[in-house]
């Protein structure tokens, strides 16, 4: 194959955490049933800004759009099952509140015809781009950066080598070693998909050395290819956050990505397992992404397994479909242990980026403990994957430095959640870093307007001083000739001319 | 169903502060030992007293500057500054001395600084300095090396405490008889007097169990600190750079000027470098925090010590190393800052 590894297969810090994957990895994906309702929060991305293409009341059926670009290109949201528009009205999601398009489903699952695309016309990057978005394709894997812009950045700038994100750092998660366990041959036809539309020459699925059933089901759908020499497979020790995209980089190919640049600008790009499944889908059938694979475990949750869910589908709903709550239950996460949100009920729905349910246990969470001050240990910094110094940053975050924090990395920080767990004062440095990166953006957008304010002020300012001169100047033209007897009875003559309606300009001058 | 919801990451933190710095007394235990065994009790009731005075003022601060107390205590940082600081003084030490130390330590060196976390001198060294330039003549001397014994030369326990608290020998004692240089002690003096470095090492304390006192508690410091990398309560960046710099320079010199400079592990087995290295430099508050800034700061260290004790005003030098360096930290942490991600 025509890609070099010269990644050391080391990372950078992080961190060898509890894998708590066992128990939900054992069983085979189930199908969740159509719910009763199905939730789609409308969301703005990287891309744009959505607004609803649906009115209350409306019969939708399933791949329909419910959404359209307010601006920009955003990825649309499709109806994952057929019924009607009950609600347009804010519902609770990961992270707060959001307005929801609400569809009670009719149960009659009837969907709109959609053909495959022709891919010959995706050779052209923004068609491209545009499509993938319209079919509500965006990376799976938890961040949901649009998969269509993604594809195109790398088929303009052209790729070294793709790689596929098989990596499943966080505890408890087994989607991605699920779907390749059970789906294999999706997700290397996916990738090979995504080899042709950026003409690069090669793919690298990597793994970490955890998951042998999933490595033997990808070997075995690799040997069937046609084309088998251009995918290859990299195992990398199993230690968090190596799935993060910049870390994978640097270990499988010994690169690093430029912190203010993008994977494709060292002609690397990354995709997940799932995203690339889910690519094979839609360019075989045409249809919409409207489903996903989550895990739903934990200690607080009777049957702990990997369902295929309809995106929209209520979290309650496969808690149920995994045998209800247990008693002990303290905490639902959506997403992983380490990066995942809280939520305060389970009326959230799934989404695009929902790879996790976890309903946690108080033992599984541990106490974190009283915080103190912070003792300069430095283990923060040993355990960043991101080369940060957290006790500098933390030291920067107390005294608001935002020139101090950019100089220290801040925007550098992935939120992996590492220096959390090694801090020995129990100082939640994740969590003060993302407030004080809200902080900065929110500051520049600030100071942004400010400055336009400020232009603003000054251009209105100049406007009234001008405005004021001339009408200073005219008057002072006018007491003048006030003074002057031949320029009063030359002016007082020029307004019974005026009054006699004679008002040529010219007699005027004469 | 409604839920308590926090912020990711959603695992057990993994460290304490409390655990750390149990384990780091836990290190020192064998080193304890040794030195009860050599030296007699004294440092049991220094120890005592330093700890005590240790949380009392601890209490005492916490109190005046409205913290709570619970945490303030428990989270062992007091007693082992305390621990150190006992450590440091001769085991024949008046409790007067060992007291203002200890309280110095805990109300100037950390609490008017802003307590756990912002104290910029190492509190244990600040107070063993204080009381080292305040009450020279009481810390020169050190016990006598007596291994296993309580009797002549060497005092029982009821003696010790006698002289710990009123600084009265039993009769027909002399101080003399009782105390002894130390290998430090006993180069600096022979040297002043124009003895060769083997003149001296002919005679005590070394070659006997003044000698071998030093040995043992250093070797068990050694084991301890080595204890502490493997279980990660310290990084190696302190005590390497610092001990590699001592022994660079102290063979340096060895080579050019062999009787008048001791060698590397003369100059490593024979006083604090070792309890400085592993236990005292390596005190993360008062220490540098990058990588970078950590191997400067220890390698400073070494130099220094090695500079005071050729060069210096005293036997040792690791307690004025560790506070000089202590005032650079700021710079090297500015200065050494780690490369993000990419950049």
């Amino acid at each position: 194959m025509s890609v070099v590894l010269e990644g050391d297969g080391r990372l950078a810090g992080g961190l060898v955490l509890p894998a708590r994957k066992a128990q939900s990895a054992s069983l085979p994906i189930a199908e969740t049933p159509l719910p009763a309702e199905l939730i789609y929060p409308l969301g703005a991305d990287a891309g744009g800004d959505t607004e609803p293409a649906v009115r209350l009341g409306e019969h939708v059926l399933g791949d329909q759009p419910l959404v359209r670009a307010r601006d920009g290109q955003p990825v649309l949201v499709h109806a994952a099952s057929s019924g009607r528009v009950v609600a347009i009205e804010p519902r609770p999601v990961a992270g707060g509140e959001a307005l929801c398009i609400v569809i009670e489903v009719d149960g009659r699952d009837e969907r709109l015809a959609c053909t495959p695309p022709n891919e010959a016309l995706l050779r052209d990057s923004e068609t491209l781009e545009a499509t993938l978005a319209a079919a509500g394709l965006a990376g799976l894997g938890g961040a949901g950066f649009a998969t269509g812009a993604k594809l195109a950045a790398a088929q303009r700038q052209g790729l070294r080598a793709l790689l596929i994100n098989v990596a499943e750092c966080e505890p408890y998660l087994s989607c991605d070693d699920r779907l390749l366990r059970e789906r294999a041959p999706a997700v290397v036809a996916g990738t090979r998909a995504m080899l042709t539309l950026t003409g690069c020459p090669a793919a690298v699925f990597v793994l970490e050395d955890d998951k042998p059933e999933a490595l033997a089901a990808l070997e075995a759908a690799i040997g069937q290819c046609p084309d088998a020499t251009a995918l290859s497979i990299v195992t990398v020790p199993t230690i968090y956050p190596s799935g993060g995209e910049r870390q994978l980089i640097a270990l499988v190919t010994g690169e690093h990505v430029p912190a203010e640049g993008y994977p494709p600008d060292i002609g690397y790009l990354c995709h997940n397992a799932g995203t690339a499944a889910a690519l094979a889908t839609y360019l075989e059938t045409g249809r919409p992404l409207t489903r996903r694979i989550v895990t739903v475990t934990g200690g607080g949750v009777a049957q702990p397994r990997n369902l295929d869910v309809r995106l929209g589908t209520p979290i309650a709903e496969l808690i149920r479909v995994c045998g209800g709550y247990r008693p002990e239950v303290a905490r639902l996460i959506v997403g992983g242990a380490m990066t995942g949100r809280a939520i305060a009920c389970d009326e959230v729905p799934v989404t695009r980026s929902t790879h996790g349910v976890i309903a946690a246990t108080a033992a599984e969470l541990g106490n974190r403990g009283e915080t103190v001050a912070c003792i300069r240990c430095g283990e923060c910094a040993e355990h960043c994957p991101a080369g940060l110094s957290p006790q500098l940053l933390h030291g920067a975050t107390r005294r608001q430095d935002d020139t101090g924090l950019a100089d220290l990395g801040l925007f550098a920080c992935i939120e992996c959640g590492c220096c959390d767990l090694v801090c020995p004062s129990h100082i939640p440095l994740t969590e003060q870093f993302r407030v004080a990166k809200r902080r900065v953006w929110l500051g520049e957008m600030e100071r942004e307007r400010a400055r336009l304010a400020e232009a603003r002020y000054a251009a209105r300012e100049h406007r009234l001083a001008q405005r004021l001169a001339e009408r200073e100047a005219a008057l002072e033209r006018r007491r003048r000739a006030a003074r002057d007897p031949a320029a009063s009875s030359a002016a007082i003559a020029d307004i019974l001319r005026r009054a006699r309606g004679d008002n040529d300009p010219g007699s005027r001058d004469a | 169903m409604r839920f308590e919801t926090a912020a990711a990451p959603h695992l057990p933190v993994q460290a304490s502060v409390p655990r750390l710095m149990r384990r780091v007394l836990w290190a020192l235990a064998p080193a304890a030992a040794a030195h009860l065994w050599f030296f007699g009790p004294g440092l049991a009731f220094n120890l005592t007293v330093a700890v005590v005075t240790a949380l009392a003022a601890e209490a005492l601060m916490l109190r005046l500057r409205g913290r709570p107390l619970g945490p303030g205590l428990a989270d062992g940082s007091a007693v082992l500054a305390a621990v150190l600081l006992a450590f440091a003084l001769p085991p024949l030490t008046p409790w007067w001395i060992t007291a203002t130390g200890s309280a110095f330590a805990m109300i100037v060196a950390k609490h008017l600084y802003g307590g756990l976390g912002y104290n910029v001198f190492n509190p244990a060294m600040a107070g063993y300095a204080v009381v080292l330039v305040s009450f020279p003549g009481q810390l020169a001397l050190w016990s006598v090396a007596a291994p296993g014994g309580l009797a002549p030369p060497a005092l029982d326990v009821g003696q010790t405490l006698a002289f710990t608290l009123t600084g009265r020998l039993p009769d027909a004692v002399t101080l003399d008889a009782i105390t002894q240089a130390t290998p430090l002690d006993a180069m600096r003096s022979g040297l002043a007097q124009l003895q060769t470095l083997s003149e001296i090492r002919a005679v005590a304390p070394f070659g006997g169990p003044g000698e071998q006192a030093w040995l043992w508690i250093n070797g068990l410091i050694a084991l301890g600190g080595l204890w502490l990398l493997w279980t990660r309560a310290i990084r190696w960046h302190i005590p390497v750079a610092m001990l590699a710099t001592l022994a660079l320079l102290s063979a340096v010199a060895a080579a050019i000027d062999g009787d008048r400079f001791p060698g590397p592990f003369l100059q490593l087995f024979s006083g604090a470098a070792l309890i400085g290295a592993f236990f005292i430099a390596t005190d993360p508050v008062s220490a540098a925090t990058t990588r970078l800034g950590r191997l400067i700061y220890g390698s400073g260290i070494g130099a220094l010590v090695f500079a005071i004790r050729s060069w210096g005003g005293y036997p040792d030098g690791v307690a004025f190393a560790v506070l000089l360096m202590n005032l650079v930290v700021p710079l090297l942490d500015r200065h050494t800052r780690s490369r993000p991600f990419g950049t």
